[in-house]
């Protein structure tokens, strides 16, 4: 660790701190309905987009309506990101010729994009052609972002309103969220991106001349295709001269905006942020990370602001802060201490730590913020190889999802995460002060503890679930492995830890473009996305209706250093127990083999 | 407390150790789902002990099999027997209530006006019966006609008799009090077996126990935890295949008992039981766990003025002579003017004197009986006082004397009004006191506020509650006393309909209302708080409108019912955040020790340095069995309960049952280790 890349960390979270609250006052004003000093660019096309959508925007509603109709909405997305998919090769700017996907891999893509996930199981330039890229999967990040922040106003409304069923209207509440604060953040953004270096063109790749040719041993292949054996049955080699490369272009910059700002992470590139035309500069890469977090830090924010208690917004900020901090400490520490298995001649001294899988631009010390912060919200672009970290250095990323996206999080999902986690902290601890648990003046009681158990359960249900049976399917699931034991283990894990976390981020070296893989993490993200929604509008409705208890010297108090540090030790207690066991066999075993010489 | 119950006593344990055997019908454990797991991981060990005796593999090592098999047996009796002693201890003060209730007959009254013997059970709700003297009453009831003295020693404890007579606000009876003298008729209220005692018992012990609201709560979330930490075992056996770890079934059921929160699972039950049980030792009956509940929530508590903050009666608390009278003359007289008064006021004056002046209070006898002429208030003249030695000594409101004083031709002096106008303004009664038409001062009448009250209400002010004082007086004298008491607020010149539409309104603003009441135009207002403490002195309608019978008729009870009912819920939450926290050390025990044999660098998590794997497993599960014995006595008593903030009191838990949760079951699970290991156990 150097005292370079601690002071560019602290230099970020500072920056990060002191855009909370503006972001978080322009929120408030966005999803209150009231006026922004942007009315004059966008109130009029608010109100053309409601005229011709026919919507009655000031018509609230509760929460099953709202949860209706965003699941409509999410379900027409989902089909119409399917179709451009599939008939990509049929519709205009392919300029590359794509073919259109397979039905499982646009199933995954689709749901993918549609849950805020971008779990990616293709490589973009290889895979999507611009139309794809930018009326299919930039709109979903948009649109996706917008649903996530829609449901954290909902739960916001429903903690801070009382004794009502209305909750808003989801039709305007996305409408907003895209106009006033999506839209022109990208906007300035996607300038500045160009301003980097980022690509923004509708050309043909263009292909360079290599100045230092090499030539490589392949696998010769016959007319069909087939590897050609030889007659003791080994596979025939042949020399490959690689003296071109092709140099990828498109639309990026106006997709890396969002993809970022609306924690999507879905990259242009297959190699996302780490990519020169994607992420060109250390200064691109320190915009990027603040991108990332701005919208979640300024809801914790929104919600003090709404709920009348400043305080409470700043104390769930801290745990979240308490969390990130943690994460990009143990991170960067991991990977400032180098891998004892890599060979002499490489110096690890040098460059400070183990730079494997690593930019040279970005450095450790920014690998590790740029890690920890994309798993923390769950966007899930990565600027370095998740996989090639130390074990410890990759169970950080993993294990920030594993917590339930809540340090931070996704756009709105993060915050309507913490607020599960905050109730069942006010629910456990609550009881120690003698009296019904309450939360803001609100009793917790018995179906509120049973929403937030079902949120809570149905997240372990899913990954545990999956990579178990993943973990013991020779045919389906191990083929796919690139590495053997614990980190093979690893590999697996993370893929639905990302997927169920709508996180999106691949630990890589696991080959997910199969059948098995496209629909099990397919599944993953719908149930992580929507089944976890449900309840999240079911407590949200229930909050919303009762009768709101005035504070005394005998409430539980939400505004204080005490109450973050307990909401932290929840978070944190509610995931170890949950995952320590198969974390034991993965990441931590692969830590003490490390450390012990072993590798397999 | 003066039905405390030794937590040791042998009676108890003895019926609590049978229970816990009864207990474990799996039909009853289903009620506990935390401890119904771990009864079906028991049973499904024990068989697979059997199977692997018949046919033994390997692997098998049977002397490990059958301590772990046993333990996970230990850790259901123990909760069971953690049950079964709060039902027993419920069920010995059910006893000393239900020897009251003994079986014997009635003299009933029929429609003709015939008198019949029945059998007390037979009763029914409207039936008439004649009790006469030496008869034991036998069922809740009103009296409708006569007047008798009853103890009621048997329910309350308090053995000076009581006076009961048909109409008014003593009419109520209770089933098992006796007659001592003279007769009543008595309009039974109720059929047998709904009798409040019947109720009372039936709710301690256990038989009709509803789970209250957070108790459900607390259920569902320990239910929940259960099912995440049956995911996280489930899934490692496959994930330990892929690693070629693979587990026996006795190691992932004793990971996944250790895991779930046995210690509040298995106690949870027996907090709730004791939570009533406690509220007994006051001699308080609560009609319902939700009732106890409540109580811990209330926000608002309406406490009646006489006999709560203040002693029941005015006392003198000063003598104003007025110019030119002697101060010693003037106490003279007024203590000379009271001797006969037998009201606690007069009372007071005589006493007040003596302290004050060192005049030693005559009695009536050393004056001699022909100077001395005791003048009786009368309605007429509104004044007492006496006659002596040629003097004319009165005492009485101003307007009397004042009357009093120009019958003698005499003029009172302006002085006069000045003073009784202050006092009146301070909230006091001025009583002014004449000698031969000539008045002399003025004696201050005070409410006096009981001691220790000022303090008490700051403490509730700091669990947040807000006290409001319900006084029939004038705002004005209302207003001084709430000051001197130190209450929050008052409410002045109260009619029933008032405390009703205080009531109502502090609800509107979502706050939970506790108060007291005993007479019948107090039944509204006690249905209508949430929390309603009748007292065991007032009407029927009364009791039955309220959710709780204080049995010693003390409003300031109404104080501790909220610190029980607060206790209750600080106890299940101390509970589940120390199992919760415990946890943890389990992890380090267990984890290390399923895969140390595969892959001994895994012994690095080993920090407790467990001795063998067997050791270390066997430690835990002994562990999280003892912890539920250990904790029994907690969950009887009760957390410490000291008013504070709610930050303070979180503070304070979070140190002792959270750190001490996560630090606790490493000493505890390495000392076990040792012993076992010294004793060749594993």
């Amino acid at each position: 660790m150097t005292l370079n890349g601690i002071l560019q960390i602290l230099a970020y979270l500072a920056i990060l701190t002191l855009l909370a609250k503006p972001v978080g006052i322009y929120l408030v004003k966005v999803y209150n309905g009231e006026r922004t000093f942007l009315d004059f660019l966008f109130r009029p096309v608010e109100r053309a987009v409601y005229a011709i959508t026919r919507v009655d925007a000031e018509k609230e509603m509760n929460w099953k309506q709202y949860g209706v109709a965003m699941l409509i909405f999410s379900l027409v997305s989902t089909l119409v990101l399917y179709g451009i998919q599939r008939l990509q090769f049929f519709l205009p700017s392919n300029p590359q010729g794509f073919a259109g996907l397979s039905e499982h891999l646009s199933f995954n893509t689709a749901v993918s994009f549609v849950t805020n996930t971008n779990w990616q199981g293709y490589g973009g330039e290889t895979t999507m052609s611009y139309f794809t890229q930018m009326a299919g999967l930039t709109v979903q990040n948009f649109i996706s972002a917008a649903v996530g922040m829609a449901l954290a106003a909902v739960f916001i409304r429903g903690v801070s309103r009382f004794e009502t069923d209305n909750l808003g209207n989801f039709w305007k509440d996305v409408v907003r969220g895209t106009l006033y604060v999506l839209l022109p953040l990208s906007f300035l953004a996607a300038i500045f991106f160009v301003s980097q270096g980022v690509v923004q063109n509708f050309k043909p790749y263009d292909t360079a001349q290599l100045t230092d040719v090499r030539t490589i041993q392949v696998d010769k292949k016959d007319a069909e295709g087939a590897v050609i054996k030889d007659s003791s049955g080994e596979t025939v080699q042949e020399d490959l001269v690689i003296d071109t490369q092709t140099i990828a272009q498109g639309p990026a910059a106006s997709q890396l905006a969002i993809k970022m700002l609306g924690t999507n992470g879905g990259g242009f590139f297959n190699a996302n942020s780490s990519h020169p035309f994607e992420n060109p500069t250390p200064l691109s890469n320190f915009i990027t990370m603040l991108l990332i977090l701005i919208i979640p830090a300024g809801f914790t924010y929104m919600l003090g602001r709404m709920v009348k208690s400043p305080g409470h917004g700043w104390a769930v900020y801290s745990a979240m802060m308490i969390l990130l901090i943690a994460g990009v400490a143990a991170l960067y520490w991991a990977e400032a201490m180098g891998n004892p298995l890599h060979p002499a001649n490489v110096d690890q001294v040098a460059v400070g730590g183990n730079f494997e899988g690593k930019e040279t631009r970005f450095g450790i010390a920014n690998s590790a913020l740029f890690a920890t912060v994309t798993t923390a919200a769950s966007c899930g672009a990565v600027n370095s190889m998740h996989d090639s970290f130390t074990p410890l250095g990759g169970l950080v990323p993993m294990v920030n999802i594993q917590l339930g996206e809540v340090i931070f999080g996704g756009v709105g999902a993060g915050m309507y995460g913490i607020l599960i986690m905050i109730i069942l902290t006010v629910f456990i601890a609550g009881l120690m002060v003698g009296r019904t648990p309450e939360y803001l003046g609100k009793k917790i009681e018995s179906f509120d503890v049973q929403m937030a158990m079902l949120y809570v359960l149905i997240f372990p249900l899913i990954i545990l679930g999956f990579a178990a049976v993943t973990s013991i399917s020779p045919d389906f699931g191990l083929t796919s492995l690139n590495n053997q034991g614990a980190h093979g283990l690893s590999e697996i894990l993370y893929a639905f830890t990302s997927a169920t976390g709508n996180n999106g981020s691949a630990f890589a070296g696991l080959n997910a473009n199969t059948l098995w893989y496209n629909t099990t993490l397919g599944i993953a993200m719908l149930i992580g996305r929507f089944l976890m929604i449900v309840p999240v509008l079911a407590i949200a409705g229930n909050l919303a209706r009762k009768k709101l208890v005035p504070a005394t010297l005998g409430t539980f108090p939400v505004n204080t250093a005490l109450f973050s540090i307990l909401l932290v030790s929840i978070v944190l207690i509610l995931g170890a127990l949950t995952f320590f066991p198969v974390l034991s066999l993965s990441p931590i075993l692969e830590h003490f083999q490390m450390v012990n010489g072993q590798s397999f | 407390m003066k039905n405390a119950i030794s937590i040791w006593d042998k009676g108890i344990i003895k019926q609590a150790l049978i229970g816990s055997l009864r207990k474990l019908d799996p039909r009853k454990m289903l009620k506990n789902p935390v401890m119904f797991v771990v009864e079906v991981g028991a049973a499904f060990l024990t068989l697979r002990m059997i199977a692997g005796l018949i046919t033994p593999t390997a692997a098998s090592s049977f002397g490990f099999e059958l301590q772990i098999t046993l333990w996970l047996w230990f850790t259901v009796l123990f909760a069971n027997f953690a049950e079964a002693m709060a039902e027993g201890r419920g069920k010995a003060q059910a006893d000393t209530l239900r020897k009251s209730k003994t079986e014997t007959t009635a003299t009933l009254i029929e429609a003709n006006g015939n008198k019949r013997t029945v059998a007390a059970p037979d009763l029914r709700k409207g039936d008439v019966v004649y009790v006469a003297a030496g008869e034991f009453i036998p069922g809740d009831g009103e009296v409708v006609e006569g007047v008798a003295s009853v103890d009621e020693s048997a329910i309350t404890g308090e053995s000076a008799p009581v006076i009961r007579e048909s109409g008014g606000d003593r009419s109520a009876v209770t089933g098992g009090t006796r007659v001592l003298s003279d007769w009543i008729k008595v309009k039974i209220t109720s059929n047998p077996g709904e009798t409040f005692i019947d109720r009372m018992i039936a709710l301690v012990e256990g038989a009709s126990r509803q789970k209250t609201p957070n108790e459900i709560a607390l259920n569902i979330l320990l239910a929940g935890l259960t099912i995440v930490f049956l995911l996280a075992v489930v899934t490692l056996q496959p994930f330990a295949i892929y690693s070629n770890a693979t587990q026996t079934v006795f190691v992932l059921i004793s990971l996944l008992v250790c895991l779930i929160p046995t210690t509040i699972g298995g106690l949870l039950s027996a907090i709730g039981i004791a939570g009533m049980d406690r509220l007994i030792q006051h001699n308080v009956l609560a009609m319902s766990g939700r009732a106890v509940e409540a109580a811990g929530d209330v926000n608002t508590l309406l406490l009646d003025k006489t006999g709560t903050i203040t002693l029941g009666n005015r006392q003198a608390s000063e003598f104003i002579p007025l110019a030119g009278i002697d101060d010693e003359a003037f106490a003279d007289a007024a203590q000379l003017s009271s001797l006969a008064d037998e009201t606690p006021e007069g009372r007071s004056i005589v006493v007040y004197a003596k302290q004050k002046y060192g005049l030693r209070g005559r009695e009536l006898h050393e004056l001699s009986t022909g100077q001395a002429e005791f003048i009786a208030f009368t309605a007429q003249t509104r004044m007492s006082g006496i006659n002596l030695d040629g003097r004319q000594i009165r005492k009485g409101a101003v307007d009397a004397i004042e009357k009093y004083v120009l019958s003698g031709g005499q003029q009172s002096p302006a002085e006069l009004r000045t003073v009784v106008k202050r006092i009146a303004n301070a909230g006091g009664t001025p009583l002014v006191v004449a000698d031969n038409h000539k008045p002399l001062g003025v004696i201050y009448l005070k409410d006096i506020v009981k001691g220790g009250m000022r303090e008490r209400f700051n403490q509730l002010r700091q669990m947040g509650i807000k006290t409001v004082m319900i006084t029939g007086d004038n705002p004005l004298t209302a207003a001084s006393i709430a000051k001197e008491a130190g209450v929050d607020d008052f409410l002045a010149e109260a009619t029933p309909e008032d405390k009703m539409a205080l009531i109502k309104r502090e609800q509107a603003e979502g706050k939970l209302v506790a108060m007291t009441g005993d007479g019948t135009n107090d039944a509204p207002a006690l249905a209508q708080a949430d929390v309603g403490v009748a007292m065991n002195t007032g009407t029927q309608a009364a009791k039955e409108a309220g959710n709780m019978v204080d049995l010693d008729s003390d409003p300031t009870k109404l104080i501790e019912v909220v610190e029980i009912g607060k206790q209750l819920l600080m106890t299940r939450g101390a509970l589940t955040t120390f199992s919760i926290a415990n946890d943890i050390a389990k992890y380090f025990a267990i984890i290390p020790a399923m895969f140390a044999a595969t892959f001994p660098v895994l012994n690095a998590l080993n920090i407790m340095g467990l001795k063998t794997p067997q050791s270390a497993i066997l430690s835990a599960v002994i562990f999280n069995a003892l912890v539920i014995v250990a904790l029994i006595p907690l969950a009887l008593r009760g957390v410490r309960y000291r008013p504070m903030s709610a930050s303070s009191l979180l503070q304070r838990n979070l140190l002792i049952y959270g750190l001490g949760g996560l630090l606790s079951p490493f000493i505890g699970i390495k000392l076990i280790d040792l012993l076992i290991t010294a004793l060749g156990l594993a």
